[in-house]
């Protein structure tokens, strides 16, 4: 092929993914940005960008508001926390359980696998109403817990519409985001390694500490990532599962889009959540690799 | 008492016997090594020894106590890896430092060490590389001064070489030699390559199948083989055969086909009648256009084929009775490139003493 064809080809290939990009996420977030500095109009939506006093509707209010009412870095810290919970739960669990199935026969390794990313074959919403079932009070749980806690004389509690019942969604759903990376890179593991830690004194939790767990890091990450940016921003787990006091800020942000219908406010709180997520993915990348380098010169 | 005692260690796979009622002793300070061809035990044995795989019978013994329950991290011998197995999210330093930690060095007193070891293996100012930023020498020996940075009893190397190229390889022969007298820790190796293991070893066991075929020095290995397998397997061997039809106070005469009888000193109680072989080197061979007369055995027969290896030449002669024997000559001829062409008749001779007489 000549010259001319190899760039065509360049472009054939990289053009549509560029384009897609541009017109379903750089364009919409360029609105949004624009729209957090406008003023929400009378029955939703924006206000016109020019007032019937002929000024432009430019203003900072929405953020002087999000700044101002503590209720709304309230539910941010309680998200952040909820997410961070849920992305330690998952590693958790999914740290042994990535390492069992690498560590299994090949022919195992596919069933369990499959076993894995079965629950994606289900709809989202219909696994979380399943969890209503599972938590409900007339569930074998509750029951059971309630009887417990009435055999030392406390009051029954609701397991349902709980703080516990949206972290436990949370984990659930998002395991497979962390197990799947997990497994890609403990997979990969060269045994000869673990043999050298061993012929070199170290015991099994040093063997773990020391080699495979820090080897092990980029799936971690990858993982956590996958995991902890869906769980900041998800709404419907806390509105199916949660109480009323467990809101989190894609509720709010939902709330002001499609109830409130408050858009440039909306827009505030997509974009707070949106720049503090990557704060905090900066923040961890930041330690992990000081941590990483201080490993490495084995001080 | 030996350093290290294996007696009549046996290891079974499924069906398969790796290891077959092996006994033998390696003494303190010796550069042992474990020779044989892919399959014949030699890693297994090795893995034993280190603790990676354990005996289906027998015991081994390290300095008199049974090694049996003792996990690999609690047994004082070092393994150096067929594909080094350094931790490659540390720094050489980091690699070299890592024994120290796990047996809880002084932090004040792990610098020094660290420097120490890669002193002795020159590699003094790579310590905050990469193991991915390191040649194949260099990876080497930086497993191996992770190995012996803690003075292990015992160095057991599976195969350390066999990743690099000829050149090097020879060089890292040298400096292991070198090593190993310095350090004064008892090395064994591992390797299927017979002139490595002749040039590297203090003494060498043989192993096929399972079995130790013969255990002694190298020059003893390469001179005298004990069997017709170590014959075969250690350099290139004309491997004369037949029954044995007199032996006159010592020299033996084997009537072997397609040559006639041939005389080698060997014992005199070796009956008349016994099957045997010979074990005849191409370079105990010696080439002439006629062959002469005094020579205790002396034939005639045209070149076949050669291979021109530089230094030598390597013959393949088809002698007149119709058998083909293998001789090597040095390219000594001045002003000439080699002896002889291919059809040029040639004459073979070699004293009695030549060749190794194998009973069986």
């Amino acid at each position: 092929m000549n010259r001319r064809g190899e760039g065509l080809g360049k472009w054939l290939v990289s053009g549509p993914p560029i384009l897609y990009l541009l017109l379903f996420f750089a364009i919409p977030a360029l609105i949004m940005v624009l729209a957090s500095f406008r003023t929400p109009g009378e029955f939703g939506g924006l206000a016109p960008l020019i007032d019937e006093a002929g000024k432009p509707d430019v203003n900072v209010d929405s953020y002087v508001r999000f700044f101002t009412e503590p209720v709304y870095t309230q539910i941010f810290v309680k998200s952040f926390v909820y997410a961070v919970a849920t992305t330690l739960l998952c590693l958790a669990i999914a740290y042994p359980l990535a390492t069992l199935i690498a560590r299994s026969s090949k022919r195992h390794r596919d069933l369990l696998l499959l076993l894995v990313i079965l629950p994606f074959w289900s709809n989202f919403l219909i696994r979380v109403y399943a969890w209503m079932i599972v938590l409900g009070p007339q569930a074998a749980l509750a029951r059971m817990v309630n009887g417990l806690l009435g055999a030392f004389g406390a009051e029954p509690v609701s397991l349902l519409f709980s703080s516990f019942a949206v972290l436990i969604c949370l984990v659930y759903v998002h395991l497979p985001f962390m197990v799947l990376p997990l497994y890609a890179n403990l997979e990969k593991h060269d045994q000869a390694l673990l043999d050298a830690a061993q012929d070199l004194g170290a015991n099994a939790w040093q063997r773990f500490w020391r080699i495979t767990f820090p080897l092990s890091l980029p799936g971690v990450y990858a993982g956590a990532a996958l995991v902890f940016i869906p769980a900041l921003g998800i709404f419907a787990i806390p509105d199916i599962l949660g109480g009323p006091d467990d809101s989190l800020i894609g509720n709010v942000i939902k709330q002001q889009f499609l109830e409130t219908r408050d858009w440039p406010f909306g827009s505030v709180l997509s974009i707070v959540l949106t720049v503090a997520a990557l704060a905090f993915a900066g923040l961890a990348a930041w330690v992990g690799a000081r941590s990483t380098r201080r490993e490495a010169s084995g001080a | 008492m030996a350093l290290l005692e294996i007696e009549d260690v046996t290891r079974r796979f499924g069906d398969f016997t790796a290891v077959d009622r092996v006994t033998l002793a390696i003494e303190a300070g010796e550069f042992f090594t474990l020779l044989g061809p892919s399959g014949c035990g030699k890693t297994t044995l090795l893995r034993m020894i280190a603790g990676f795989d354990l005996p289906d019978g027998g015991r081994i013994l390290l300095n008199g106590q049974d090694l049996a329950g003792r996990p690999p991290e609690a047994r004082p011998v070092r393994t150096v890896f067929q594909s080094y197995a350094l931790f490659p999210h540390m720094t050489v330093e980091g690699n070299v430092a890592f024994p120290l930690k796990m047996a809880k060095t002084a932090p004040a007193e792990m610098g020094g060490k660290v420097a120490a070891a890669l002193e002795n293996v020159r590699l003094t100012g790579f310590g905050k590389r990469f193991p991915h930023e390191l040649s194949g020498g260099q990876k080497q020996r930086v497993a191996i001064a992770r190995a012996l940075v803690t003075h292990p009893t015992m160095l057991l190397l599976d195969e350390p070489l066999a990743a690099l190229d000829a050149k090097l390889r020879e060089e890292m022969q040298i400096e292991l030699i070198n090593m190993q007298k310095e350090v004064g820790i008892t090395f064994v190796y591992v390797t299927h390559d017979q002139t490595e293991a002749l040039a590297l070893s203090h003494r060498i066991a043989v192993m096929d199948r399972g079995h130790v075929e013969q255990l002694d020095a190298p020059s003893r290995i390469y001179s005298f083989p004990a069997t017709r397998f170590v014959a075969d397997f250690i350099g290139t061997c004309n491997l004369l055969t037949g029954p044995v039809v007199a032996n006159a106070a010592g020299i033996v005469s084997v009537d072997v086909r397609g040559l006639g009888a041939v005389k080698v000193a060997a014992s005199s109680s070796i009956a008349v009648g016994a099957q045997g072989a010979i074990a005849l080197r191409p370079e105990k061979i010696a080439l002439d256009a006629a062959a002469p007369e005094t020579a205790d055995n002396r034939f005639r027969g045209t070149v076949s084929d050669f291979l021109y290896h530089g230094d030598v030449t390597v013959y393949k002669v088809m002698t007149d009775a119709g058998t083909t024997l293998e001789a090597l000559s040095a390219n000594s001829a001045a002003g000439g490139t080699r002896f002889h062409e291919v059809g040029d008749a040639v004459g073979l001779s070699w004293p009695a003493a030549a060749g190794h007489f194998i009973a069986g």
